[in-house]
């Protein structure tokens, strides 16, 4: 079953929200104005709405997460659904269970949704072809896969700053690509929504193979990749990738590849600076440069509240606003 | 209905009779008498038969010999048994099974090799023939007893899908096999390179973000065996090459005059890497199904013989081990059900004529296993009557009821394949025949 088969319904609609890979245009838009609607909500003092009332959320975190599961959270509680965190980490392994077992003992709570993060690609959709009808999944990042929300909560940020014309957009994604689930949405995304320009930028160990076939242009040069850019988006890049021969150092990592505020002149006048956090300061980019005038990354967080509301709303869909319910 | 499993005489009539081990392709009727080929065209003196088989508009063929099959016994009966996967070999035609050492226990003795032959020869469904260990519980260190396993039968030697631990290992390993005229069966595939990948390395798996394994890891291994086989002489050969590149180093090493052979295995003919879209478990085989011109490098070394058998690769699983993430998946795919149905597909795709479609699938591997000195592989008058009639154009669907192995695990399911057996002989004894 291909991407769009399992995450739309036959009226093209949402049903669950895996990838981005195969979004039409129209529904990539229609997430980002739904998510400016809510934005609106989560400025309030009462920052409620009913749509969600009765439904139940469950945080189905098999890898852990602070930032990602906070928000989404956040998002369910402001729908007034109500929320179950489960940090599953490897301890339902270690006991031998499946999971497909922990699924079928969550649902038999009568679930609604599941918002899954797994360290393997293809977790989330593993799970959408195996749950109930009723059910729907988010995908809160799976391996290198994809991170769907977060790309949509960049893409939410850049359009606020630079507006809805991304064609005249030139941007720039740089770091840890191999490993990166979020970049591979973010590119999708980029696509989709018409980028001028989507560039990657790393060491050739740092690329994945054929990344150009993702419809990018390649960079091993930072200076080079991110000339004249409209956008700079920093991927984290993990400790533990110097230990596998992928980096010497950390120092060198640097020198070359962070982002400093005199390499940063060589962007637009205008750049934003993006990082979807953590930040290792002083390894991705210098502290002037992540707390400076062109950093939009605490937006990026905020952001994250609305977008993740519009796309739980949107997957609950004729359940949400009809009020039906299955449990 | 013939009685099954009872020792008698056949006459096999009127059949289209290809053997290409003896190079017959004609309509013409075969004698079996006392498990053993008697005659060919006309009755031996004094032939009665006891019993019939009318092949008119059907294939008479040597059984075919799969290369590698794992039967999951000892150690996996929960997946399936020598029984099951011999029966559902006998109705898809295959009389002789090569099964790999990496078993549990693991064929690092002739116990575990004597324990093999007495269950299949208990089921008594097919030949089943092992590879014995190439170092001790394929641990990649210690060399095994080669010469006893040998001795309990062994038909040749290997690490199965398990690295040795180096270089040195490799050399002494080859020498000693070598020693006792064994051939070996290599995996190629260097284990740092593949670095616990899934998939293979290129836009698949770049888009699909799964672990890779590049293409290298299979060519590096590939030119670092060549340079040992060189080195120690040792008759060696290559199981389930994946890539172009390096169909086209045994090319080369074949040509140089270096003993060596090669196979593939059915998925690889048929699927890429682009069958994974949608993490799909059942493509997730090891080593990885790699890209489109890999696979027609694959196709045109078996037309030309640089890889002389097409095997299954059988690797039945019980539904569970293919329901988790891709990664999480056991890897491998059942493959007794369709080896003859997808190998007669190549004959559709004008890639093999039929005859050499039945030499990949027969006197081919035989070869490879040694087994056609004693007639294994072909229709010799005076050697044993292992036979398969089929009706080459029956249709037939893939799907749980008409696959016969215990593992349902193939990404063919529900593929409208043509080629269906309708009898097969094992020694002279039906022990296969399609009701109506």
């Amino acid at each position: 079953m291909n991407h769009a088969e399992l995450q739309m319904d036959a009226q093209g609609r949402l049903r669950h929200f895996l990838t981005i890979e195969g979004l039409s245009r129209q529904l990539v838009t229609d997430i980002l104005d739904t998510a400016e609607s809510f934005s609106g909500v989560t400025e309030q003092t009462v920052k409620k709405v009913p749509l969600l009332r009765g439904k139940t959320i469950v945080n189905l975190f098999f890898e852990a997460s602070t930032r990602t599961r906070t928000t989404f959270e956040l998002a369910a509680k402001r729908l007034s659904a109500d929320v179950l965190n489960m940090n599953i980490g490897a301890s339902s392994a270690t006991k031998g269970e499946t999971l497909l077992d922990t699924l079928r003992n969550l649902e038999a709570m009568h679930v609604d949704m599941f918002v899954v993060r797994h360290a393997e690609s293809g977790a989330a959709h593993f799970i959408a072809q195996h749950v109930a009808p009723h059910v729907s999944v988010i995908n809160g990042g799976d391996g290198r896969h994809a991170h769907p929300t977060q790309a949509m909560l960049d893409m939410f940020t850049i359009r606020r700053v630079k507006g809805p014309d991304f064609g005249r957009l030139r941007i720039a994604i740089v770091g840890d690509l191999l490993h990166s689930r979020v970049a591979r949405s973010q590119i999708h995304a980029l696509n989709i929504l018409n980028a001028g320009e989507v560039r990657v930028v790393a060491p050739r160990t740092l690329i994945p193979a054929d990344a150009a076939s993702l419809g990018v242009h390649v960079y091993n040069n930072f200076e080079e990749g991110i000339r004249d850019v409209d956008v700079i988006m920093m991927l984290r890049l993990q400790r533990e990738r110097m230990q596998g021969a992928l980096l010497p150092s950390e120092h060198e990592y640097f020198r070359l590849f962070g982002l400093t505020e005199k390499r940063l002149a060589l962007a637009k006048p205008d750049v934003t600076v993006m990082h979807p956090g953590p930040i290792n300061r002083g390894v991705e980019m210098d502290s002037q440069v992540a707390d400076g005038p062109h950093s939009v990354i605490l937006a990026q967080v905020t952001h994250g509240i609305a977008v993740r509301m519009a796309v739980m709303s949107m997957a609950m869909g004729q359940k949400a606003q009809s009020g039906e319910g299955n449990a | 209905m013939i009685p099954l499993r009872k020792r008698a005489a056949f006459v096999i009539r009127g059949g289209r009779v290809i053997d290409p081990a003896n190079n017959i392709d004609s309509t013409t009727d075969v004698y079996v008498q006392r498990g053993k080929i008697v005659g060919m065209g006309t009755a031996p003196d004094d032939f009665t038969a006891d019993h019939e088989i009318d092949a008119q508009g059907r294939i008479v063929c040597p059984g075919l010999v799969d290369l590698s099959a794992r039967l999951r016994e000892p150690g996996n009966e929960h997946k399936a048994t020598i029984e099951s996967e011999t029966r559902a070999a006998a109705a898809g035609g295959i009389t002789t099974l090569c099964c790999p050492p990496d078993t549990n226990p693991i064929i690092d003795t002739p116990a575990v090799v004597e324990l093999i032959r007495h269950r299949s020869e208990q089921a008594g469904f097919a030949r089943v023939v092992t590879l014995g260990a190439l170092t001790k519980e394929l641990l990649g260190e210690r060399l095994t007893e080669a010469a006893a396993l040998k001795q309990a039968g062994c038909v040749g030697l290997s690490n199965a899908l398990l690295p040795l631990s180096n270089t040195q290992v490799q050399r002494r390993a080859y020498e000693y096999a070598a020693t006792f005229d064994i051939t070996v069966f290599i995996h190629a595939e260097d284990f740092w390179l593949a670095n616990g990948g899934c998939a293979h390395e290129g836009a698949i798996s770049t888009r699909m973000g799964l672990p890779a394994i590049p293409a290298a890891a299979e060519t590096a291994a590939v030119a670092r065996d060549l340079a040992l086989i060189e080195q120690t002489g040792v008759r060696a050969h290559f199981c389930r090459l994946t890539t172009a590149r390096a169909v086209q180093m045994v090319a080369r090493a074949q040509y140089d005059g270096l003993p060596v052979t090669a196979d593939v295995a059915t998925p690889y003919l048929y699927l890429t890497d682009v069958d994974l879209v949608g993490f799909n478990a059942q493509c997730h085989v090891q080593p990885p199904l790699r890209g489109q011109h890999d696979r027609e490098a694959l196709r045109a070394g078996l037309a030309r013989g640089t890889l002389s058998a097409l095997c299954s690769d059988h690797q039945p699983h019980e539904a569970d081990a293919k329901l988790a993430p891709f990664i999480s998946t056991a890897p491998g795919i059942s493959g007794v059900d369709t080896l003859l149905s997808l190998g007669l597909r190549l004959i559709d795709e004008n890639l093999l004529t039929l005859p050499e479609v039945i030499a990949r699938l027969s006197h081919g591997p035989a070869r490879i296993l040694g087994l056609d000195q004693q007639g294994i592989g072909t229709l010799s008058i005076g050697k044993p009557a292992d036979i398969v009639v089929f009706d080459p154009n029956q249709p037939w669907r893939v799907n749980t009821s008409t696959l016969n192995s215990a593992g349902h695990n193939t990404p063919f399911m529900n593929w409208e394949l043509k080629g269906q057996v309708t009898h097969t002989l094992l020694g002279g004894k039906l022990v296969f025949q399609r009701e109506g």
